[in-house]
């Protein structure tokens, strides 16, 4: 018989706390949530950004209906529970639903704290707490003008904030001379202020407010120095406070908030608590780590596992107000046993200060760049020794040295060392120990560190060298994945002279731990032989990516976006009408101009791609291959008055003559028309960068995961030397570099004088050239190909619907 | 047990799958290099990506979100992820090489 595990209340500290429970234990519990608001769970830190307009509701929902559906939760929105009946172990809400319960946790939150001022029941007065009050402001925006905002603290800000980019015009009322003075001290305080004017918010600070006027709805308000402000909204922000309601008229011991043990257990046995509403050690929490670091215990302590007891968090704030970087943490006022260090820059509008007391950090307070917090946050909880480098600690280790510049042998084992997938460096380290791993892709197997943008690699790679020594890893020998040990170089020569021609041939010959390889090796040796025999050699689609298999990128819901070739990013408005036609006619979404200067429709269902390619009409843009991708242009001499050269029409050219060219790793070029530049090239794979009286041609360069300015590789005179250097260019990174291997990593590991003497005189590049045309001759489009070959085009659709075949044939 | 008639063996390429919606459910059916059919739901339990676009490997499918392997076989997700999907069974008859579903009752009600 499985525990019947009761929630009361949807919010976010509850449900974190559900969500854990379904990890530890699935199907232990029959859970049941009740939710007074109609919604499923959402993030309501993020409301603020829904007023700002940077999200939308959805947006914000952190559990969908789906998702209790499939973790069988029965969930009754829009229910209030209004008696907990703790001798029989049941709960019972506003709509008559009894529920009986083995383990119940409250989760009630807070509710805002209304000002008990005189007229504050009228008509467009209003708290910031729900989706409810987020909505009644931005239809309040919609009639009115004036709001004025009571509260100068993190909620009010940020409802004043949203409030401005709906175009109202807006006041926030202070009773304190500071803002925020619970997590700024005055200089920041005076700095926040001073942004926010600037953004067009009014203060008026030092304001008691008296008496709310107006007749049915809010018409201003007055203050106790006897002056008034107009407004058409008030929205109040002053606090919270736990609600306690529920539990109090139950008899579950109360003070400020439910009180709770170590374990968020209340004097009720089989009673929790957990969130705003839970009062530990004295404090009500109001932000969102403590709810997460409770929930984290009380999931634990409900599925059996032993875990140490909860003892409060230290908390600290962020403002989420756009172009406003605000950051405070632990005690951060001055004491007369502390000290502290300030750096303050007023022509950048950066202050930062931290609070020490016996050699530790306690506190922190950062205005303007706050890119160091969660290092110095970090200090804070840890209570490290920082004794003789206090200042390093503010200005940073090595100063002037590259950004971040942190060895990872000094970071502590909870920093987190690959950000896509949150694996610390403790976990890196203990799975390296404990399994005996000596590569990198070991390492990614067992921990899911570097699995997804790779940007940490190096890292990781350093941990390893670190942890086991620098003659341990070089000993190792890794190959292209987990199925062989070879190295690319090795299966690129078998390729070669075994003349091996597919996919399976190679695994089979080379013998593969795996039979049919990975996803890592298919692909690559599908384009390592494309390289080497591309006549002989048949593309695998099987082997492909998804991407390349559907010649357009898959999103996260399962659509496509579709972006058609436009060469050198020149359109033209019949262009344009057809895609807006087929815009419209598929329903798009979304349409978006990509990094690359063409155009993205994004949302696209699978079996709506040849058709809309069909109505298109236009060639594939490859916005998804490892192929030439775009070649971005400015406007050069065609109009530009600096222009030197004509950019565009090198673009085109370019773009042209090796588009569908298949590459190790996607190919990005540019053409800048004049040094200045404007078309970013020295970030391309290949870019092209016009002087008077000739080109520079730029080789290696990034703007994606790791950052890398190109380098100059050649000068030349003519575009005719453009093309054909380019060409070269191309076929010896096709040659030799790994698959997977963006040109600045290639260029990097080979060298740049090995591919300047590659390219060095006429005959080299002529040999170059002479390959890179007979792969470019065999090219077509794979829009046009599916929409011609019906066997193609119908792996787009899903199977018809299933008839009852049992029926029919007995 | 209810049994489905939903597609023909040649409808499906080698080491590629087909979706079929059964119920409220959508139904990848891979055919694996052996000619073997095994159908899963077509849902990653990571992230819900469709694994019926995946990279099929022996008789493993890599999800094309975020890499999960699955095997095609028992549903389990394979190390270091932790998981399952729902897997169904696929019939073949031999002669009409029709591909039949086989789904218990009342099993499918999302």
């Amino acid at each position: 018989m499985k525990r019947r595990l009761v929630l009361v209340g949807n919010g976010m500290a509850g449900v974190n706390c559900i969500e854990h429970i379904i990890k530890l234990a699935p199907g232990k519990f029959d859970i049941t949530i009740f939710g007074s608001e109609p919604h499923p769970n959402y993030n309501r830190i993020l409301l603020s950004s829904v007023l700002a307009g940077d999200s939308t509701m959805k947006d914000i929902v952190i559990n969908d209906w789906d998702w209790y559906r499939e973790n069988h939760i029965t969930f009754h929105a829009g229910q209030t529970v209004t008696k907990i009946d703790t001798i029989h172990k049941t709960v019972t809400s506003d709509q008559g639903v009894t529920v009986p319960y083995d383990d119940l946790i409250l989760a009630t939150g807070s509710l805002p704290f209304m000002l008990p001022l005189p007229g504050a029941d009228k008509e467009g007065v209003i708290a910031f707490r729900d989706i409810k009050d987020c909505e009644t402001m931005i239809e309040a925006a919609k009639k009115y003008k004036k709001a004025v905002v009571i509260g100068g603290g993190l909620l009010g800000l940020e409802a004043a904030r949203g409030l401005l980019n709906l175009n109202m015009d807006v006041s926030v009322v202070h009773i304190f001379r500071h803002l925020m003075e619970r997590q700024l001290d005055e200089t920041a305080s005076r700095m926040l202020q001073i942004e926010l004017e600037r953004q067009g918010m009014k203060f008026l600070l030092e304001k008691q407010s008296e008496q709310i006027l107006g007749k049915k709805r809010v018409t201003g308000l007055k203050f106790k120095d006897g002056s008034m402000a107009e407004a058409d909204l008030i929205v109040m922000a002053v606090g919270i406070r736990p609600n306690v309601a529920l539990a109090k008229e139950n008899g579950i011991e109360v003070n400020r908030g439910i009180v709770v043990d170590d374990f968020l257990q209340t004097n009720v046995p089989h009673v929790y608590a957990v969130g705003e509403c839970a009062e530990h050690r004295g404090v009500a929490y109001g932000l969102v780590a403590p709810l997460y670091d409770q929930g984290d215990v009380l999931a634990k302590k409900l599925c059996g596992i032993d875990c140490a007891p909860y003892e409060g968090s230290v908390t600290s704030t962020k403002l989420k107000v756009s172009g406003v970087d605000v950051f405070s943490g632990g005690q951060f006022m001055d004491a007369p046993d502390t000290k502290s260090i300030r750096v303050q820059d007023d022509i950048d509008g950066i202050y930062k200060k931290i609070v020490i007391k016996d050699g530790k950090v306690i506190g922190a307070v950062m205005f303007g760049d706050t890119s160091d917090s969660s290092r110095i946050f970090k200090l804070i909880r840890s209570g490290e020794d920082i004794g003789g480098r206090e200042k390093e600690v503010i200005l940073g280790e090595g100063a002037g040295k590259s950004s971040g510049g942190s060895s990872v042998a000094s970071m502590s084992a909870d920093e987190i060392i690959c950000g896509c997938n949150g694996v610390t460096k403790g976990a890196i380290v203990q799975a390296i120990q404990e399994k005996g791993l000596t590569s990198v892709d070991e390492i990614r197997a067992c921990t899911n560190a570097s699995r997804s943008c790779g940007g940490c690699k190096p890292l990781v790679k350093e941990l390893l060298a670190c942890t086991l020594g620098e003659d341990a890893v070089t000993a190792s020998k890794e190959g292209i994945c987990g199925c062989t040990a070879m190295s690319r170089d090795e299966v690129v020569e078998a390729i070669r002279s075994m003349h091996l021609t597919t996919g399976k041939e190679v695994m089979n010959v080379l013998g593969w731990s795996n039979p049919e390889g990975c996803s890592k090796c298919r692909p690559a040796l599908n384009y390592y032989l494309g390289m080497v025999w591309p006549e002989e050699h048949e593309d695998e689609r099987e082997s492909r990516f998804v991407n390349e298999r559907n010649h357009a990128n898959i999103q996260h819901d399962g659509t496509y976006s579709v972006v058609p070739r436009i060469y050198g990013g020149v359109t033209s408005p019949q262009e344009l009408r057809k895609i807006a036609d087929v815009a419209d006619k598929y329903n798009v979404p979304m349409v978006k101009i990509t990094g690359g200067q063409r155009i993205d429709l994004l949302g696209v269902k699978k079996e709506d791609l040849p058709k809309m390619w069909a109505d298109l009409d236009m060639p594939s843009g490859y916005a998804y291959a490892k192929a030439l991708r775009t070649v971005k242009t400015c406007v050069g001499s065609t109009f530009c008055r600096f222009g030197t050269q004509d950019s565009i029409k090198m673009g085109i050219e370019l773009e042209k003559k090796y588009e569908r060219l298949n590459t190790p790793a996607k190919v990005k070029m540019a053409v800048s028309g004049c040094p200045r530049n404007c078309a970013e090239s020295v970030i391309k794979d290949f870019g092209v960068v016009a002087i008077d009286g000739g080109w520079e041609l730029y080789v290696g360069g990034n703007g994606g995961v790791k950052v890398r300015a190109a380098d100059l590789l050649f000068k030349v005179k003519t575009e005719e030397e453009v093309i054909e250097y380019c060409g070269a260019f191309l076929q010896h990174y096709r040659e030799t570099a790994k698959w997977n291997e963006r040109t600045s990593e290639w260029v990097e590991r080979v060298g740049l004088e090995s591919i300047r003497q590659a390219l060095d005189t006429p005959e080299k590049r002529a040999a170059l050239v002479e390959r890179i045309e007979k792969t470019l001759g065999l090219t077509k489009d794979p829009w046009k190909e599916i929409i011609e070959t019906r066997e193609l085009r119908t792996l787009f659709d899903d199977l018809p619907a299933p008839e009852a075949a049992a029926a029919r044939e007995s | 047990m209810e049994r489905l008639l939903v597609a023909h063996i040649s409808e499906i390429p080698p080491l590629r799958s087909r979706t079929v919606r059964v119920g409220g459910i959508e139904v990848a059916i891979f055919k694996l290099s052996s000619g073997e059919l095994y159908a899963v739901e077509n849902r990653c339990p990571h992230k819900a990506g469709k694994l019926s676009e995946g990279i099929v490997c022996d008789h493993h499918v890599f999800c094309p979100l975020h890499d999960w392997k699955i095997n095609v076989k028992d549903g389990l997700v394979q190390a270091p992820d932790e998981g399952c999907v729902r897997t169904f069974a696929v019939e073949t008859d031999a002669v009409s090489g029709n591909v039949y579903l086989k789904i218990a009752s009342g099993s499918l009600s999302a």
